[in-house]
């Protein structure tokens, strides 16, 4: 079974802070981790990959450093990796982003792609859906149970709904996103980890990507963030502190109903 | 802009005729060819193409384009026959925009026989519904549901389309987004239009630690999932008119690729779903220990409302998964959120944090919870809720 994982390197998000005076992201500093959601995906195809054979491929979008994160999913157990990297990439949007993943990906074989179920930073889920779009496969997103139909064709998944889970069965080739539930990731060992380094990385850029710039980055993005700003903080907020209790209840359903909240 | 089309590598399958909703592509020879006054480019043809045959270029539109692009648009999600709360808040919502853009409210309606809840959208403020109702649209299916989109987005041409962001609305929309190569906003808990007649989409990023405001400058329409419960929806005027509008969508068993074999419910019996009570009592890791959650369950009761827990009170199994606020869990916004014995972790509070009231009560005085909370008390949650309780009480009573 050949499967894909594309990943993201991200912030440890709760330490990115806004610049109040420019309005930028103050990111320097800020350590670097693999997305979470993104570890229960290689978790997912590393383990298939050793139950019915075949490969591993992680991949990322990012500028030079990202390499870490396919460092990271390396060392739990991919096979390979690819890194489309090239300033000409900078400043995508989801659409940008999936478009230069499925172009890559359209170039190589595969039974299954699987994300994350959402990045933590960008937190939009979009990603997935878009490169399963573009590839022309289906998708079932939010996956947190896993299996591979005896005809070895299918996949039947759950899928995570506003009410509880569907259970979906598609045939491959399919894109699954995967989120918390579907297995526990494991901790890369000592081994694993001095391996990765040796697994073959292979950089791709635009020009070997072939594909026009005006698709890629900054310009080939349907959206522009036009700016950042810190949510608002609840000024004046009320906190009561060495109040017994009985007094700070009654405090607080006064609070409730002159707000009409109860 | 436009539709490309290689015959060199048309193999004459005559798949793209069959899924043509719009009868733009007919048999040519060996070959098909393409209507382009009938084609609205929806990207059917393209998507069923086994050999890439057909490519459609839709990058930017200009400025006299976009002039052609109006309306905004609400697809209201269904589940078991009724509409789902997040419908009625965006159709409130889109009536605000439209109102502001001098523009009509169009309502899709997407499902199977679900004729009868168009009048609720119109009575919500809608001018127009949608209708496409066929067996196929029993089940939500990303396949079915993006053919129905795409089919009557791209001859109608709105400059608008909202999505709630629930689990089917955030898998739908980044499809129909890539099928169209349209730009779409996230989970926004903000909307306006701005001088230029533009949606500016606010939403939050970064787990809630950033807000962004994002625009679609150069295509229409312009997209975005909305978070449900952040927007009120207004009370219904059952004296409203509008008109529902029937459209057939074909759609071929094949081009439906995933089979819902299952529904399979975790909401237990009498508990309510954190995502649509109006207050929510959620109980961290303070709580100790199961038995002690008849506490928070009294509380909610009381007030009527559901009651949540934070990831290890779920991932304990004291409360099911359904329950669970936060990152990995439900993003919530409800009037009020009582946080008992939580400590407020980022990845908590980005999905509580836009609620309009909360609550919060801790024995650490430096929980970061404190921080976004309008009323806090710093205590022992087994002392202040039972005299909560006791308050509420004396209160309802009194009325
Ligand atoms: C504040 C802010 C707000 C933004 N809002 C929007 C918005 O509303 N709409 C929009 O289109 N863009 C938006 N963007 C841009 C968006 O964050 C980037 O395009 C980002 O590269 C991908 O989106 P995401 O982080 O949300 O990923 P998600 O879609 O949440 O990621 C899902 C999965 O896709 C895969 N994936 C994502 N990125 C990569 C990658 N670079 N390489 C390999 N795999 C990947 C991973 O498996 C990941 O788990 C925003 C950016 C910022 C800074
Ligand atoms: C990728 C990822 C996703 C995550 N997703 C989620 C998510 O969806 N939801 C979520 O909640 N977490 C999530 N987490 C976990 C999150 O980081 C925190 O670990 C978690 O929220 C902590 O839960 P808690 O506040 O209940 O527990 P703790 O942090 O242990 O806090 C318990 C609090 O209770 C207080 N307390 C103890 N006893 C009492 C008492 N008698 N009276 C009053 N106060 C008392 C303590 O002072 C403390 O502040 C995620 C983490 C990661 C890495």
């Amino acid at each position: 079974m050949k499967i894909i994982v594309p990943v993201k390197q991200v912030p440890e998000v709760a330490e990115v802070k806004v610049n109040e005076e420019t309005g930028t992201l103050i990111r320097d500093g800020v350590p670097s981790i693999l997305n979470p959601f993104d570890e229960y995906a290689v978790e997912e195809a590393i383990k298939l990959r050793d139950h019915y054979g075949g490969e591993v491929v992680v991949m990322t979008m990012g500028p030079p450093q990202a390499k870490e994160a396919l460092w990271k999913a390396l060392a739990m157990g991919g096979d390979r990796a690819i890194h489309l990297t090239d300033r000409i990439f900078a400043g995508a949007d989801t659409w940008a982003t999936a478009y230069t993943l499925a172009r890559q990906i359209k170039k190589m074989e595969y039974d299954l792609v699987i994300c994350g179920k959402q990045a933590i930073d960008g937190d939009t889920a979009q990603v997935g859906p878009e490169i399963a779009e573009l590839l022309g496969i289906p998708q079932i997103c939010y996956v947190r149970h896993l299996e591979i139909d005896e005809d070895g064709k299918h996949v039947i998944a759950h899928r995570e709904t506003d009410d509880g889970y569907d259970v979906i069965k598609a045939k491959m080739p399919v894109l699954l996103t995967a989120t918390k539930g579907l297995n526990e990731p494991r901790l890369p060992n000592i081994m694993g980890i001095m391996k990765a380094k040796k697994k073959p990385l292979e950089e791709i850029d635009a020009a070997t990507l072939g594909v026009p710039e005006d698709d890629l980055g900054l310009k080939g993005s349907p959206t522009t963030v036009r700016k950042v700003f810190p949510p608002e903080r609840k000024s004046g907020g009320i906190k009561l502190q060495d109040v017994d209790a009985k007094e700070a209840a009654r405090q607080l359903v006064e609070f409730l109903a002159k707000k009409g909240a109860i | 802009m436009g539709l490309i089309y290689d015959k060199e590598k048309c193999t004459g399958c005559m798949l793209c005729p069959k899924v043509c909703n719009f009868g733009a592509i007919e048999k040519d020879g060996d070959k098909v060819k393409f209507d382009l006054d009938k084609c609205v480019l929806c990207g059917s043809c393209e998507e069923i193409c086994p050999e890439d045959a057909i490519g459609i270029e839709r990058k930017t539109v200009d400025k006299e384009k976009i002039a052609e692009y109006k309306d905004v648009w609400v697809w209201c999600e269904t589940a078991e026959g009724k509409l789902r709360g997040v419908a009625f808040e965006l159709v409130t919502k889109a009536r605000e925009l439209a109102d502001k853009l001098g523009e009509n409210v169009i309502a899709v309606l997407i499902g199977h026989e679900v004729e009868h809840l168009a009048e609720f959208l119109i009575h919500q403020g809608a001018d127009r519904v949608l209708l496409v109702d066929d067996k196929i649209f029993a089940d939500y299916t990303t396949d079915a549901y993006t053919i129905a989109m795409v089919t009557l987005i791209a001859p109608r041409k709105p400059s608008i389309v909202l999505y709630g962001a629930t689990n089917n609305g955030r898998d739908l929309a980044p499809r129909v987004a890539a099928r169209m190569a349209l730009g779409l906003t996230a989970d926004c808990t903000g909307l306006d239009i701005d001088d230029e007649r533009q949606l500016v989409q606010t939403r939050p990023a970064f787990g809630g630690n950033i807000m962004a405001e994002i625009l679609c400058p150069y295509t229409r329409p312009q997209m975005a999932t909305v978070r449900p419960n952040v927007f009120k929806p207004s009370d219904r005027d059952t004296s409203c008119t509008g008109d529902i509008e029937k459209v057939e969508v074909k759609i071929g068993a094949n081009q439906v690729r995933t089979r819902v074999l299952e529904h399979v419910k975790e909401v237990v019996e009498g508990m309510k779903s954190v995502e649509e009570a109006d207050i929510v009592v959620c109980s961290g890791r303070g709580i100790k220990d199961p038995s002690n959650l008849t506490l928070p369950q009294e509380l909610a009761d009381l007030l009527n409302a559901a009651v949540g827990g934070s990831r290890p009170i779920v991932d304990a199994g004291w409360l099911p998964p359904t329950q669970q606020v936060g990152q990995s869990g439900r993003t919530i916004s409800p009037s009020l959120y009582f946080a008992l014995g939580i400590s407020g972790a980022i990845q908590h509070c980005s999905g509580m944090s836009s609620s309009e009231i909360i609550i919060a009560i801790n024995k650490d005085p430096e929980a970061p919870i404190f921080e976004i909370a309008d009323f806090g008390i710093v205590g022992d949650i087994f002392e202040v809720v039972p005299a909560i309780i006791e308050e509420i009480k004396k209160l309802q009573s009194d009325r």
